[in-house]
């Protein structure tokens, strides 16, 4: 039996807790009776008969009827499913998608389908090179589909390819890929990593143009959202909900296949990262000193591949399908079984190691905005309830912050970082002043459609994304970042864990308490 | 009079540029210059007068001879010795102060003008600079006869002389010299542009002359999006003051052009660029990334001194790129068409871009290694011009009447 999540007390006897740095990480104390550290619950068993489980759930849907029985000859079958960005690290093969797009796929042959386009519901993210694609999808199905034009990847800059579904009654548009507009079933394949997944989000998010997109995916929105982690408190998702009613009305019938995964985050050598320091035995203190011994002596490049490299042993904890909502509501239960943990009221600081990965680096480099985005964006809202960092608080990161980008997959964030960080680092008046360039400049968008770019908008998504906890916060300190790089982030560079805390107390006082969230493995605050 | 001189002397010449590679500023103390008690020179006839400077600036070129990296072009349009120094304000023996234009041209020169009303750098043929009755030079500052700004004393002729208000400071005044530089080649780029409803002008180099002509953007292209590369903090919140639209590092100029005008990249080369691009820099690398972010058919005004370059010139003859050299000022015609002396208008704008707020330091002439150190490395050092502070050596008694008598 797993156990759950659980917030530690520290006091003198506790050790030093890990903290990421990036592709590295740390052993930090911190000060006792006045701290305390919260842990992620631990990995929920797996379902056994993955395969099995697959077959059962698409022939049980949720107000839904079977599968098999949506499926015709001479339909148009179109399967869309979630990219790269998760789950992270990305899981050891076969991918959870490949297993039920398989499972779907023999279904539409029994059924005599045989217009069947499988495409990728990249929104604005990067494409996937043929390597991710088969890492994700498996050889069987990318040898079959992707030669005949069949698995592609979706472009929100093909105005032939997209198809004005209708507005909302709040004015947002809702235009979607016309292949899965026009299909006579979508079924969409999806993995829940986080809670802000799914749902309506998949297909009005996954699929949309930036026309659409930017109702929900603007600076009001995400510091109205709180957290997006929670549905029912999230402006994005009421949005992207609004825009779901637009498409129950005016779209596809869609088949939503939703899966939860566990939080087993590490294989064997790097397991220790996700313990509980005071249970580390001797093999793991060793197996600490060693990995930070060598990766000091690392080049980072070659450290960014052996991380990137890793390929978690996360695998299956729950499989649902059919009506979207319903669907929905019975995955995000499942989330949060996994990674809810109970905290008692907030902290005047709240400490985060950035880790080397976030849904936005897969194969590729964390650049300054994607730590921004990670740790205000993504850390920050890991919470239900209230924040846990209070109001007017200080948030402490861990991370190297280099001012470095991936030339490829990032194009627009560096001149976003050279431009518009330079000019404002305040998310309304980026949005008015620079925004609508970014997204409508021709060469990010030859990148975007043709290269592996992120679209040219992309990295004010990022910024909008830690809105909230940029809104919230009263500072926020870099430990270990590169310091004119933390500053043009607007953020305070420190030396040391302790360099922070004393630059803190300007804040928050000499002795105020502290809260480690010791993530990854991902895990979310009920902050009561 | 206390001057500093530069005579021609290979082997010092050859010395400093070996050591400014390695140590910038050290050239000072083993290249060409020396400082000591010289002769004022000799006013070389009627309408001339004798200036004594107050401020005189140390200008790219200036240190570009000193540490030994001038193009021997110039062997034939300099005479040696000369005392360096052209960025003049000082003051006349009536005490009038004055700025210095210090082109030696056609009048002061004793041959006729071009046109009506030529200002120095006006015409099209050169020969007056090398001919007497004066000794080859293209400037004060690069002329035996005249002497130079790095003294107490120097001689100018009237066509140079622009009086100037009495408000107005030495220290904004000593800047109107690169000010005019600035608003000219600005000029070029300008008139380039014409017909352009929303020009994108690229300006390569915030140093002085970088930051003049964005000043010269900003008054007579006020419509232009103006992106400036920079290399230093310093110079990059200056080019902002100046009215600069987009500001970044130079190593971001092409990323930064190639989204301001929306356009693709190519290789190396924008598919499009900037309409007009000045280089305040001037040397290989900046001359092809000039090249590299102008669009097609677009002109690179070329204002920054460059000597011998390597440059791949395909991407030119390919884009039919104008290269366009820019040399000091002269008369210029304005967008409404019409026409005014550059030092005119440098005089006029001065005020309004608070040209002292460019001058970072002043030395002593005795302190000239220092000086001129501090000058080279103006960037790193967070400075913009560094000058001479002459207002307190001045000593009448060196102007020497005698030599007056010898001519």
């Amino acid at each position: 039996m797993p156990r759950p999540g659980f917030v530690l007390e520290v006091d003198r006897s506790t050790p030093p807790i890990l903290f990421w740095r990036g592709e590295n990480f740390s052993l930090e104390k911190l000060p006792a009776d006045r701290s305390r550290i919260i842990y992620a619950p631990e990995p929920h068993k797996v379902i056994d008969d993955i395969d099995g489980a697959i077959r059962h759930s698409l022939l049980n849907p949720i107000d839904m009827d079977p599968l098999p029985t949506l499926l015709f000859p001479g339909m148009k079958l179109t399967i869309a499913f979630d990219d790269i960005s998760l789950p992270l690290p990305k899981m050891t093969r076969p991918d959870i998608r490949q297993r039920i797009i398989e499972a779907v796929l023999d279904m539409a042959a029994e059924a005599g389908v045989d217009d069947v386009h499988i495409i990728a519901a990249l929104a604005l993210h990067r494409r996937m090179t043929e390597d991710e694609l088969r890492h994700q999808l498996g050889d069987r199905i990318y040898d079959a589909f992707a030669p005949r034009g069949m698995l592609y990847q979706h472009d929100a800059e093909d105005p032939d390819n997209l198809v004005l579904l209708g507005e909302t009654p709040h004015g947002e548009e809702v235009e979607i890929n016309k292949r899965a507009a026009e299909s006579d079933l979508l079924v969409y394949v999806n993995i829940n990593l986080v809670a802000m997944d799914g749902g309506w989000k998949s297909t009005a998010t996954g699929l949309a143009s930036y026309r659409s997109l930017r109702h929900h995916h603007n600076t009001h929105t995400m510091q109205n959202s709180r957290s997006f982690m929670d549905a029912h408190k999230s402006e994005l998702h009421k949005s992207n909900w609004r825009m779901g009613e637009v498409m129950r009305k005016h779209g596809p019938k869609i088949f939503q296949i939703e899966t939860t995964v566990n939080n087993d985050t590490f294989p064997k050598p790097f397991d220790f990262l996700a313990k509980r320091e005071w249970e580390w035995n001797g093999r793991d203190r060793a197996k600490f000193v060693a990995a930070k011994a060598g990766l000091n002596r690392t080049p980072a490049r070659m450290a960014r591949n052996i991380f990137h490299g890793i390929e978690a042993p996360h695998n299956m904890t729950s499989i649902q399908c059919g009506e979207v909502e319903a669907v929905h509501k019975v995955t995000t239960e499942n989330v949060w079984k996994q990674q809810l943990v109970e905290v008692q009221g907030q902290t005047d600081i709240l400490t985060m190691g950035i880790p080397f990965i976030c849904p936005y680096n897969v194969n590729s480099i964390m650049n300054p905005i994607l730590v921004m985005c990670t740790g205000l964006g993504y850390f920050f809202n890991l919470y239900r309830g209230k924040p846990l960092v209070r109001e007017g608080g200080v948030v402490i990161m861990t991370h190297p912050t280099t001012n470095e980008f991936h030339p490829v997959h990032h194009p627009s964030y560096i001149d976003f970082f050279e431009q518009v960080l330079t000019e404002t680092t305040v998310p309304h008046e980026l949005e008015a002043r620079f925004e609508k360039r970014f997204a409508e400049d021709d060469w990010y968008r030859h990148l975007y459609r043709t290269s592996y770019a992120y679209h040219g908008v992309h990295p004010f998504y990022m910024w909008y994304w830690g809105s909230h906890g940029l809104q919230h916060c009263g500072k926020v300190i870099i430990v270990g970042g590169d310091a004119p790089t933390v500053r043009r982030l607007g953020f305070t560079p420190a030396s040391t864990l302790n360099d922070a805390l004393e630059i803190a107390s300007d804040v928050v006082g000499r002795s105020p308490t502290i809260t480690h969230l010791h993530t990854p493995p991902i895990m979310v605050a009920d902050v009561k | 009079m206390k001057a500093l001189r530069i005579d021609r002397n290979t082997g010092r010449f050859m010395l400093a540029r070996l050591v400014s590679g390695i140590d910038t500023g050290s050239a000072a103390k083993i290249g060409p210059l020396t400082l000591g008690d010289d002769d004022a020179p000799a006013l070389p006839g009627s309408g001339w007068h004798r200036v004594y400077p107050r401020l005189t600036g140390i200008c790219g070129s200036d240190l570009a001879t000193v540490e030994g990296h001038a193009s021997t072009y110039f062997e034939n349009w300099v005479s040696f010795p000369f005392v360096p120094g052209h960025e003049i304000v000082g003051e006349l023996e009536s005490g009038e102060r004055v700025v210095i234009e210090p082109v030696l041209g056609h009048a002061a020169r004793g041959h006729a003008l071009p046109f009506e009303n030529a200002a120095p750098g006006d015409g099209d043929d050169y020969a007056h600079l090398a001919l007497p009755p004066l000794e080859p030079g293209i400037q004060i500052g690069f002329c035996n006869s005249t002497g130079g700004g790095w003294a107490t004393e120097l001689v100018a002729h009237e066509s140079q002389i622009h009086r100037i208000p009495d408000d107005m400071s030495d220290e904004r005044a000593v800047l109107i010299e690169p000010l005019a530089g600035g608003i000219h080649s600005a000029l070029q780029a300008i008139e380039s542009v014409r017909g352009v409803e929303s020009p994108v002008i690229a300006v390569q180099g915030a140093g002085t002359m970088g930051l003049c002509a964005v000043a010269g953007l900003r008054a007579f292209a006020p419509h232009a999006h103006v992106v400036v590369g920079a290399r230093y903090p310093a110079q990059m919140r200056a080019a902002k003051e100046l009215g600069a639209t987009t500001v970044v590092k130079s190593s971001e100029l092409s990323r930064t052009v190639r989204h301001v005008v929306g356009c693709h990249v190519v290789g190396d080369y924008l598919s499009s660029g900037a309409h007009a691009t000045i280089d305040a820099v001037g040397n290989s690398d900046s001359i092809a990334t000039s090249i590299r972010i102008t669009r097609p058919r677009g002109r690179v005004v070329l204002m920054g001194m460059p000597a011998q370059v390597d440059v791949d010139l395909t991407g030119l003859w390919h884009r039919e790129t104008e290269l366009k050299g820019s040399y000091t000022y002269g008369t210029e015609t304005l967008p409404d068409g019409s026409r005014r002396r550059t030092f005119d208008l440098a005089i006029d704008l001065a005020g309004t871009f608070r040209t002292e707020r460019l001058l970072s330091a002043t030395y002593p002439l005795s302190d000239y290694s220092h000086a001129l150190r501090h000058a080279a490395e103006a960037g790193p050092r967070g400075a913009i011009k560094v000058a001479f502070d002459l207002r307190g050596e001045r000593s009448k008694k060196d102007s020497t009447s005698k030599k007056e008598g010898q001519h």
